[in-house]
């Protein structure tokens, strides 16, 4: 036993090293994606006997009037959320200065990330709330009437992505921040002394340079903009009428709540979320894999 | 230096910078700061009107009735509860699987990573029904550790990627000589590349803090009672009750939001270096 060990440590220790991670993995994430898939074929109330009913999930979904709203709200929040790159990459060139206190400044530019998305919520639907809300009596001040904007089946899902942008923002922003830290110094001067500045010299030697900030901070932001359930829950609950339900939020709603316990429907939902956040993940593992392999 | 350095720049530029820093600032907490007043602002105020003025006095008790009245005290202790062995777990099996892919070369290795990486970006409703049901199957629906489990599994996705890419950074001399002497592979780990994980470990420590202490889905599928519920689906819970109660909803708020922020102002450095792992090459 210990001669054999000893041979052969090598290629056993990776295997005893990734055990206790792998198995936890798998069980609690590989594993259920596959469930969840094979769920989305039955109709199950989560409790009784599950009934196969091939693909009637999907094709109710086709369908539904709800999850065309989910689906048109869950573009309006991938489109949207992108503005938090470049306006994060606003913010950081704005601080990336070295005066007295840009410390400080740069923490608390970005505080709203550090805070809970449900917080961010309270914040924003206290902002935007009728007759209380700081946002709602600017509106009537200067317009004469105010607007409740999470009452307005309009402007709802606007007002959401709003509150999810601040956080967002301050993320990209740091990413950038750390970015920039590390542009090359000696190239900059050169395109200086060639006479490059403002926006000739951000987009012909800064951008290009900051591409591995540019990259995370997409990544995260279409995930972000993709896993949107927090803030909809907790500033609409979907409403109203559900004009802001987003998959994620419809999916929940459907599996567990007073809407009835339907776990295949919602499974198939899910299934539809993944499929859509497969073709980022599949680009993003891509890319990575062309690095690793590269080197 | 991008942009050009405000000290070479005009009087009058230097003079703008200085006062728009701080504006730029007030409007972007505009929010929060907003949040922060009226958490100190007396009920009488906002029964008078008094949406934004100066408050007429600064009424702490807003914050004692939250905790007389709620069971606040209660969620932020399940919170810790949930939060504390979620992140001993997930940086314990990281360093493992993370050490395993960064210095052994074996077959399916990137696969596995790579496994690791995306698992960590799939949406959480696809994993909801299953892990669930798993849950309840254990007996573990509405407990601590049917919460902290499922956290410290998924949190091992994002872990492995930091840890690995860490471990993949460090002198590979250091293990080849070790070798060499023909000391055990586990010694390696413990004796060798554990002490150099440092500051790996703080980064991951506060990032995962946050994370979960910030986590709200699962919070809200796993726990169902007051006993259990972590401090974001409790305020969730309050919210649903203190209709208009915007002072209390407010104090509630930032209770939730200081030990996370707390986490970050101690821990700034290994935060921010946690976070921006991948952004530089």
């Amino acid at each position: 036993m210990s001669a054999y060990w000893k041979a052969n440590q090598r290629r056993l220790a990776p295997w005893i090293f990734l055990a206790p991670g792998l198995l936890m993995f798998a069980v609690y994430v590989i594993i259920p994606i596959f469930q969840s898939m094979w769920i989305s074929f039955y109709d199950w109330d989560g409790m009784g006997e599950a009934k196969w009913i091939g693909l009637q999930n999907y094709a109710e979904m086709t369908s539904d009037p709800n999850m065309v709203t989910s689906f048109k709200n869950n573009l309006i929040w991938l489109a949207l959320y992108m503005l938090a790159v470049p306006a994060g990459l606003f913010i950081a060139i704005f601080l990336n200065q070295t005066v007295r206190g840009i410390r400080l400044y740069k923490s608390l530019f970005f505080f709203p990330f550090v805070i809970s998305q449900v917080v961010v919520g309270l914040i924003f639907s206290w902002f935007y709330a009728p007759n209380f809300g700081l946002l709602y009596n600017v509106i009537e001040w200067a317009t004469g009437k105010g607007v409740a904007i999470l009452a307005d089946p309009d402007l709802v899902t606007y007002g959401i992505i709003a509150a999810g942008l601040w956080p967002q923002i301050a993320y990209v922003m740091i990413l950038y921040l750390t970015g920039l830290n590390n542009v090359a110094p000696d190239q900059v001067e050169a395109a200086r002394l060639d006479g490059a500045k403002g926006w000739r010299m951000l987009w012909y030697v800064i951008i290009p340079q900051l591409r591995p900030a540019t990259f995370i901070a997409v990544v995260v932001t279409v995930i972000g903009a993709l896993r949107s359930f927090d803030l909809v829950s907790i500033m609409t609950s979907g409403g109203p009428f559900g004009s802001s339900r987003v998959l994620s939020y419809y999916m929940y709603e459907t599996a567990l709540s007073e809407y009835g316990y339907r776990m295949g429907y919602g499974a198939a939902i899910a299934v539809v979320l993944f499929a859509i956040m497969m073709v980022f993940i599949s680009g993003f593992i891509w890319k990575m894999w062309r690095d690793e392999t590269d080197r | 230096m991008f942009p050009r350095p405000i000290q070479q720049t005009s009087k009058a530029t230097q003079w703008m910078y200085s006062i728009a820093l701080p504006v730029a600032l007030f409007l972007w907490l505009f929010p929060l700061i907003g949040v922060a007043v009226t958490s100190v602002r007396p009920a009488s105020d906002l029964a008078q009107g008094n949406y934004f003025g100066i408050p007429s006095y600064l009424a702490f008790e807003n914050y004692a009735d939250v905790f007389r009245n709620t069971p606040m005290a209660r969620y932020i202790l399940n919170s810790f509860i949930v939060t504390i062995p979620t992140v001993i777990g997930a940086v314990t099996l990281s360093l493992m699987t993370g050490f395993a892919l960064a210095v052994y070369k074996f077959k399916g290795n990137l696969l596995l990573f790579f496994m690791f990486v995306a698992g960590n970006f799939v949406p959480f409703q696809i994993l909801m029904v299953p892990v669930r049901d798993l849950t309840l199957g254990l007996g573990m629906y509405n407990t601590y550790w049917g919460l902290a489990l499922f956290h410290i599994a998924f949190q091992t996705g994002f872990c492995t990627l930091f840890m690995r890419n860490f471990i993949k950074a460090l002198p590979f001399e250091l293990i080849e000589a070790a070798r060499v002497e023909g000391v055990a592979e586990w010694r390696i780990f413990w004796y060798i590349v554990l002490p150099l994980m440092r500051p790996a470990i703080a980064a991951l420590s506060v990032l995962i803090f946050t994370f979960i202490w910030n986590d709200f889905f699962w919070a809200t599928v796993l726990t169902t009672s007051a006993d259990t519920q972590p401090i974001t689906a409790g305020l969730s819970s309050l919210n649903g009750q203190w209709v208009a109660a915007w002072h209390l909803v407010s104090a509630g708020s930032i209770l939730a939001a200081l030990p996370p922020v707390a986490m970050f102002f101690l821990m700034q450095k290994h935060f921010i270096a946690g976070l921006t792992l991948g952004a530089v090459k």
